[in-house]
């Protein structure tokens, strides 16, 4: 049995803190406190506020990231303060001393509390986030797959933390991107086969410019949840699901923006730039660009592409010219794609039926699901 | 002034169903909490929710588990409407949402709890009051245009009329620290227990017993105070809970020696006994040396008998709580428990209605004592009951409020109230801080005030506790502001649990017999002659609890010997 007691240390938190009453901008606040090295930020902040300061705001109840309250930024990372240990977050501080800030994207209303009703609360009202019933009710419970129901329980363990809406990369561009938490609610319904409105569901969050197709990839927020809810994977769910299973041609183009990206890199190895604009939205052919709607584009993102070209970031040459990989490697992603292709149904990782998290691996003896899709090694996942 | 039919205070699953219900019977409705609803305290229910859902089962046989768990102090008519009406909840949240898990034929899987003669616990994996509240709160956003939300409000007061009828109360909005007089009809309490008054316990911050102080304070009965539930299994290291579900499904509690010590006080439910008595048999094991861990003051909670499948798909916020926590992985070894304050059987009485006996005033949940749990509650009971009468007392109160008009009411209480708050940022700093008075209660409660207990250990908790109420009026804070003033929140909630746990010692010097969660070392049996009834704790004029009694309901259910 593992021996967790240990001595107390000193830890030194740097604490933002902003009083709106003040009329003063933010400033750092420094404490030091004493406590075993296994407890949690937020232990360490209550510490604080018990002996020295009680006027520190920030929101806590259940102390064991159940209850959402505590979302918070530690040395920069969002996450929630009482699922922190001291000794890592010293760990991964700049200078041994542990960084508390608010979240981002959000407005500060005091200290460490930010307004979630403006932002978190209102994406989530706008997926209608409730259950519309398939009808009939039945008399008794619907008859579902037990698979679908442990399935949604990995969106169902959202608890609302925000720490994923602190961090999003496009919602710092986009402030009207729907948002990694508001979507993996969004799966919850959509993954949930007693709602009688998936497909209206899936247009809608397909269409909405600010929907699945507004996330860009980038990680941030599987990286943040602090309950394995890994909403981006939520997102390519629902894209994959308003694609392939509805067909569903989004206006955005998000969806043969996909498959011309996809089908790019299988005949090329590498994305050729010059071509992945028009061929979505003028047809997933070379002849792509000469289609009407892949001019209009073309002209509406020429603003884009100046920048592009200006930044240095496309140069011409590359753009215009197929980027060519060596045969043999050529070879290996087209035995990938043969795989990945020729399974019968999509693989879908979920925590609740492997058992790990999607960014742990190396775990023996993946039990795999009693019904429905089967488990799969972790090394497997299409995602990472 | 904001003026609904019906008013309810606390967002957790008690509030939010009785919300739902008052708004399907067509009253005007609002809900009230000082903390966003989906951080309730009920979030952090785990295993799961009793119904004889399953054809096999009987309703009746769930009763007869409930009364034997509350050993014969529950309420049997209570009893038998919560078992009876079970089954049509659970329904009823399937259809709403709730995403329980399922058998292999799609039907609604069922799993084992203590106390419960059969496998009658439906759940969602170990998040089961995450769901459900979670589920209700998608409702509310769906009667968005119907039930009025004070998200992060604060009560202060119940309003009385002249007549001693409840007709509202006054809040603070945390957000900006204005003060509001709210006219109701009918005040729905649903604002939780008290687990706050001990340290440790399983409980949130947040849980401070507002709602049984409140209703105290303007002459509403507490019943049933002296009967605190110690769970069997929390975490040595802080008090957190390990759901019941662990030994649902199989998992043993050792002793240093690594016997199965229930086999002595339970050779047939074994770990699955009522939580009193497995509380009860740890703690004999500790306390005659066999225990584990530092200082041998552990039990070893064996989850590694439990398939690995089994535990990642239905324990996985265990196997969190075991890596974050105590940097344990309970796949692979026994992590350390004992006995941890987790439950307040007792609350602010009610009818089967969940009317109190203060007019215009209802309670539900975890605030409120039905008596549905007596002197032990069992496992997965408590959902049941916040769902059970919060969803009454929300249809009921709708119905009184139908044939009454909108009392009219002056800011009086607001301005006390204000007074009050203002008072307390004023104060200087000759006193104690609030946070040592807290950290003293709750160590207080904890000695004196737990699984055992003898009638010296109990006075002088209750001299401790009379005590450190004096010492919180002089208590100083620090924060001067307005805006998310938490710490003048602090010390009002502080004078809230000061009252509660002085009506949970001096019930429990009351009763001198051991029966559910009160184990007197000093009167160690049970004595139905002259102890099978109800303790009633009301405020006398001079703020000390005066003690009166009120019967045991009895329908098909004799006392008898309690064994598992
Ligand atoms: C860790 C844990 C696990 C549990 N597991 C289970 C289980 O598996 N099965 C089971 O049946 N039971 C379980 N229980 C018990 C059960 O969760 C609770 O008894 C139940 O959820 C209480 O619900 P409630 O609605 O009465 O109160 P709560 O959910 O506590 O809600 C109280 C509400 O009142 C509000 N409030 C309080 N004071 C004020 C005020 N002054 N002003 C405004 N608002 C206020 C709060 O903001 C909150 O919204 C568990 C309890 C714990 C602690
Ligand atoms: S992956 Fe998508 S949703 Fe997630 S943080 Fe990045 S942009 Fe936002
Ligand atoms: S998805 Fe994860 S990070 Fe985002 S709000 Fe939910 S629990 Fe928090
Ligand atoms: S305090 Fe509840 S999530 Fe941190």
């Amino acid at each position: 049995m593992a021996e967790v007691h240990k001595e107390p240390q000193e830890f030194t938190l740097r604490i933002r803190r902003y009083d709106p009453e003040s009329g003063e901008p933010a400033y750092w606040d420094e404490h030091t406190v004493e406590l075993e090295p296994h407890r949690s930020v937020l232990e360490g902040i209550l510490q604080a506020r018990a002996r020295f300061d009680g006027s520190i705001g920030i929101r806590c109840s259940c102390r064991a990231a159940i209850c959402g309250s505590c979302g918070v930024r530690i040395n920069g990372q969002p996450g929630l303060a009482c699922h922190t240990h001291l000794d890592k977050a010293v760990a991964s501080s700049r200078d041994g001393v542990i960084e508390v800030e608010p979240m981002g994207n959000m407005p500060v209303l005091k200290d460490l509390i930010v307004d979630m009703d403006q932002v978190h609360w209102k994406k989530v009202q706008r997926v209608t986030p409730w259950l519309v019933n398939k009808q009939p009710i039945p008399e008794r419970e619907y008859i579902v797959p037990a698979y679908n129901m442990v399935d949604v329980t990995q969106s169902m363990a959202c608890i609302q933390c925000g720490a994923c809406v602190s961090d999003c990369l496009s919602m710092e561009v986009d402030p009207l991107f729907i948002g990694p938490a508001a979507l993996a609610k969004a799966y919850r319904f959509v993954g949930d086969p007693r709602d009688a409105q998936q497909f209206e569901r899936l247009k809608d969050l397909a269409e909405d410019p600010h929907g699945i197709y507004d996330c860009t990839h980038c990680f941030k927020c599987i990286e943040a949840c602090p309950k394995g809810v890994a909403p981006m994977n939520q997102i390519m769910r629902l894209r994959r699901m308003a694609g392939d299973v509805h067909g569903i041609n989004d206006r955005n183009n998000g969806h043969r923006h996909e498959i011309v990206f996809a089908h790019l890199i299988r005949d090329h190895g590498l994305l050729w730039e010059a071509e992945l604009l028009p061929r979505s939205y003028g047809g997933d052919s070379f002849f792509g660009k000469f289609h009407p709607a892949a001019g209009a584009e073309l002209v509406s993102s020429l603003p884009a592409i100046t920048k592009a070209l200006v930044r240095g970031k496309v140069t011409p040459m590359g753009a215009l010219k197929p980027h060519k990989l060596p045969k043999q490697d050529l070879g290996q992603i087209h035995s990938i794609y043969d795989k990945v292709e020729g399974r019968e149904e999509p693989y879908e990782l979920n925590l609740y039926v492997t058992g790990y998290d999607e960014d742990e691996s190396g775990a023996e003896g993946m039990p795999s699901a009693e019904t429905g899709t089967p488990g799969m090694e972790p090394e497997e996942s299409p995602s990472r | 002034m904001p003026q609904h039919d019906v008013l309810i205070i606390g967002a957790g699953l008690a509030g939010q169903r009785a919300a739902l219900a008052a708004a399907d019977a067509g009253a005007t409705v609002a809900i009230m909490s000082k903390v966003h609803p989906v951080r309730s305290h009920s979030v952090a229910a785990a295993g799961g929710i009793n119904a004889a859902i399953n054809p096999a089962d009987d309703w009746r046989s769930h009763a007869f588990d409930t009364v034997k768990g509350s050993d014969f102090l529950g309420d049997q008519d209570a009893i038998e409407v919560m078992c009876r009406e079970a089954p049509h909840e659970i329904l009823h949240l399937e259809h709403i949402g709730v995403t329980f898990h399922r058998n292999e034929k799609g039907e609604l899987d069922l799993r084992a709890f203590g106390g419960a003669s059969m496998k009658r616990t439906a759940y969602v994996a170990d998040i089961t009051g995450q769901a459900i509240l979670h589920v209700l709160y998608e409702q509310l956003m769906k009667y968005h245009e119907t039930v009025a939300r004070y998200e992060e409000w604060f009560t202060t007061s119940l309003i009385q009329d002249d007549d001693g009828t409840c007709v509202g109360c006054v809040a603070r909005d945390i957000r900006t620290g204005v003060m509001e007089t709210f006219t109701a009809k009918n005040v729905i309490l649903a604002s939780g227990g008290a687990g706050q008054c001990y340290k440790p316990t399983t409980n949130g911050l947040i849980v401070t017993g507002d709602g049984i102080a409140q209703a105290y304070r303007i002459g509403a009965p507490l019943m049933d105070m002296e009967m605190v539930q110690y769970h069997p299994t929390t975490l040595v290291e802080n008090g957190f809970l390990i759901t019941e579900g662990a030994r649902g499904e199989g998992a043993h509690l050792l002793n240093a020696h690594g016997e199965r010590f229930m086999e002595k006080t339970a050779p047939n439910k074994m770990e699955l006994a009522s939580r009193d008595v497995v509380s009860r048999a740890e703690q004999i094991e500790i306390n005659e040396g066999r225990g584990v861990g530092p200082g041998g003051a552990g039990i070893a909670l064996d989850v590694t008998v439990v398939p690995k499948k089994r535990v990642h798909e239905a324990l996985r916020e265990i196997v969190n709580i075991g890596k974050d926590f105590a940097g344990v992985d309970i796949t692979a070894e026994p992590i350390i428990i004992r006995p941890g304050q987790h439950y307040i059987m007792g609350g602010v009485k009610t009818d089967i209605d969940g009317a109190t006996p203060i007019e215009g005033l209802y309670a539900a949940g975890e605030v409120a004592c039905v008596s549905v749990h007596g002197g032990n509650r069992l496992g997965a009971n408590s959902l049941l009951d916040t769902l059970i009468f919060g969803r009454r007392s929300g249809e009921h109160a709708a119905a009184r409020a139908a044939g009454m008009s909108m009392p009219t009411l002056s800011d009086e209480q607001m301005h006390a109230d204000a007074a009050w708050i203002d008072e307390i940022i004023g104060r200087g700093r000759g006193g104690r801080r609030i946070s040592e008075i807290k950290e003293e209660l709750g160590t207080t409660m904890n000695q004196y005030c737990a699984v055992f207990r003898d009638a010296e250990g109990l006075d002088k908790a209750h001299e401790v506790v009379r005590r450190l109420k004096e010492e919180a009026r002089t208590a100083y804070i620090d924060d001067r502001g307005t805006v998310f003033n938490q710490d003048v929140l602090g010390a009002i909630e502080l004078g809230y649990m000061l009252d509660c746990a002085e009506s949970i010692v001096v019930a429990a010097i009351e009763r001198k017999e051991s029966r559910g969660a009160q184990y007197r070392t000093d009167f160690p049996e049970r004595n139905d002659e002259q102890w099978l009834k109800h303790i009633d704790i009301k405020v006398n004029g001079d703020d000390t609890p005066k003690v009166t009694y009120s019967p045991v309901t009895i329908t098909q259910w004799q006392p008898e010997e309690r064994k598992y």
